[in-house]
């Protein structure tokens, strides 16, 4: 199969079961908004190495916000419940918070939940009330500046991660000009984010290492360097490989994702378009390129 | 299924005590079976077919039509469903309701709301005294759902509220918010007199100015925009309130007290003059 004269190879995406969320993050001014949404979705690009995996979805225009103020939709992911619990309580209290005029809604209509607000409101020291309207529970926590608006429960469901697919080009250049033009056609889809700096991966890993202190390490078959010291997954003529990495709320929502994406990344200068997996051993979704046009 | 319509058949000067009017006990009901509930007209028990007309099998949505200004406590302890009145309502509207919706196409007396646990009461009218207060005797008032009245309302509205939100477009009496221990009251118009009095925590919102001052006994705090007012307040107009962009944006000035009791409680009262940036 080819998209634009590029090769779609007859391999799968294994991906993950995992716990997902939206946070609506809102505050005076855009440009505040994206600040405190790129300070709590920081550092979030594995779960293992920094215990979720987060970005931003979209920006809100006001009149989608619940304040009607600017607002920045960002999504979580990580493996359980209790990790996404503290996980936000970490970052919303650190990120958001911190951040002057924000507030910090849920984004999601779930039937499970996770206390978010209903534990930073401790920080107010006794000072802190609620208010309830139609079922919802929002904490005011008095800060220097004001006021620090945030939900009790945010809501979280089962979601994937892990999706992805490998960019072979004949150059750095290329390879990159498709990742990110991959990647700017993936942030139209609702329901996604790619978590790794920019959406892009180029530090793929296996599973495994020589090192037994190590449970994953560099992945030697798509290293160009390597070609002649490994066997080598490289056809002849790629000298570069990037990864795009898609967490979604929804299977549909990372399929989708990724037809998009690898659409946009079949272009002058890319050989092939392949995806990580594990053999089937690991993940619990396996999501063959080739159906994704099915 | 359609409304069960129910209509006075004369006007009334004793009063009617008629709690049997309420989605709860008309669903399921044939017609006849509806006419047959009890109602207490002065001291004398009748049935609701002695002094209305009744139309339809019973439903869970009621239209009542009439002079109902001496039948009292419409919809009390209702669960679910919708009440629509068309005419002024006696007292005791909707007291103790814990869901469904009541709309009032006219006046309301004293009471309404009282010690409400759910659900919507709206009023098209004027509201008289006591609007979702506590009865004497009582530590709680309204406990929850929602309050809104087009008009004014009369003094003591959310006396000893615990939670839920009264709206009032018009203007508030006196003594609003009175030994108020948590909700939310918000006024379009003038603020009467002695608001908050004795209030522990909760919030009351003067969008419309102070008729009187407040009592010395709430003490300033700052100017500043409260992000949950822009929530709040996006809802009202949701509700159909004259809510301007002004307001959502706007700076409020912010009183706490009351300082005889535990002092958690807040005023609002928005700064007409500042405008948003």
């Amino acid at each position: 199969m080819r998209i634009n004269g590029v090769e779609i190879e007859d391999t799968f995406a294994e991906a993950f079961k995992m716990w997902g969320t939206r946070l609506i993050i809102t505050a005076i001014n855009r440009q505040w908004a994206q600040t405190a949404a790129q300070a709590t979705t920081g550092f979030a690009t594995s779960g293992i190495g920094c215990g979720c995996e987060a970005g931003i979805e979209r920006e809100l225009p006001p009149e989608e916000t619940p304040d009607g103020r600017p607002g920045i939709s960002v999504l979580f992911f990580v493996t359980s419940r209790k990790q996404m619990e503290k996980q936000l309580l970490l970052r919303v209290g650190q990120g958001v918070m911190t951040c002057p005029t924000t507030a910090c809604y849920s984004g999601l209509s779930a039937e499970e939940h996770v206390d978010v607000g209903g534990k930073l409101r401790y920080f107010g020291d006794g000072f802190q009330s609620s208010k309830r309207l139609e079922g919802r529970r929002l904490w005011r926590i008095p800060v220097m500046e004001g006021e620090f608006l945030i939900d009790e429960r945010f809501g979280i469901q089962k979601a994937v991660g892990g999706g992805n697919f490998l960019i072979l080009g004949k150059s750095v250049e290329t390879a990159l000009a498709a990742a990110e033009a991959a990647v700017a056609a993936m942030r139209e889809v609702e329901g996604v984010v790619m978590p790794f700096p920019g959406g892009i991966v180029r530090s793929g890993s296996k599973v495994g290492s020589r090192y037994k202190f190590l449970t994953a390490s560099t992945n030697t078959a798509y290293c160009p360097t390597l070609r002649g010291q490994v066997e080598s997954a490289l056809p002849e003529g790629v000298n570069a490989v990037l990864e795009i990495v898609v967490n979604g709320l929804t299977e549909d929502a990372v399929r989708e994702a990724m037809r998009v994406g690898i659409e946009a990344a079949c272009r002058s200068g890319i050989m092939r378009i392949s995806a990580g997996n594990y053999g089937g051993t690991l993940g619990q979704y396996q999501i063959p390129l080739r159906e994704l046009w099915q | 299924m359609s409304a069960t319509i129910v209509r006075l058949k004369a006007s009334i000067t004793l009063p009617v005590e008629a709690e049997s009017l309420s989605p709860d006990r008309f669903a399921g009901l044939r017609q006849e079976e509806v006419a047959a509930l009890p109602i207490l007209y002065g001291r004398r028990w009748l049935t609701l077919g002695d002094l209305f007309e009744v139309e339809g099998d019973g439903s869970e949505e009621i239209v009542l039509e009439g002079d109902l200004r001496h039948v009292k406590r419409i919809g009390q302890r209702m669960s679910r469903g919708r009440i629509n009145v068309h005419g002024d309502v006696g007292m005791h509207l909707g007291a103790e309701m814990r869901g469904g919706e009541i709309i009032v196409h006219g006046n309301v007396d004293a009471w309404a709301g009282a010690q409400m646990a759910g659900g919507l009461l709206r009023v098209h009218g004027n509201a008289g005294p006591m609007l979702g207060a506590a009865y004497p005797g009582e530590t709680r008032g309204m406990r929850g759902g929602v309050i809104l009245v087009e008009g004014d309302a009369g003094p003591r509205a959310g006396e000893r509220m615990r939670r839920g939100l009264i709206v009032v477009r018009g203007n508030l009496g006196a003594f609003a918010g009175v030994r108020m221990i948590a909700g939310s009251i918000v006024v379009f118009g003038t603020l009467g007199a002695r608001a908050g009095a004795g209030m522990k925590r909760g919030t009351i919102v003067a969008l419309g100015g102070l008729t009187d001052g407040l009592l010395p006994t709430f003490r300033y705090a700052c100017a500043y925009r409260p992000t949950f007012l822009c929530f709040y307040l996006r809802r009202l107009r949701g509700w159909g309130l004259p809510v301007t962009p002004e307001q959502i944006e706007g700076v409020f000035h912010r009183y706490t007290g009351d300082i005889t009791t535990l002092g958690k409680g807040e005023i609002l009262v928005y700064d007409q003059r500042e405008r948003a940036i």
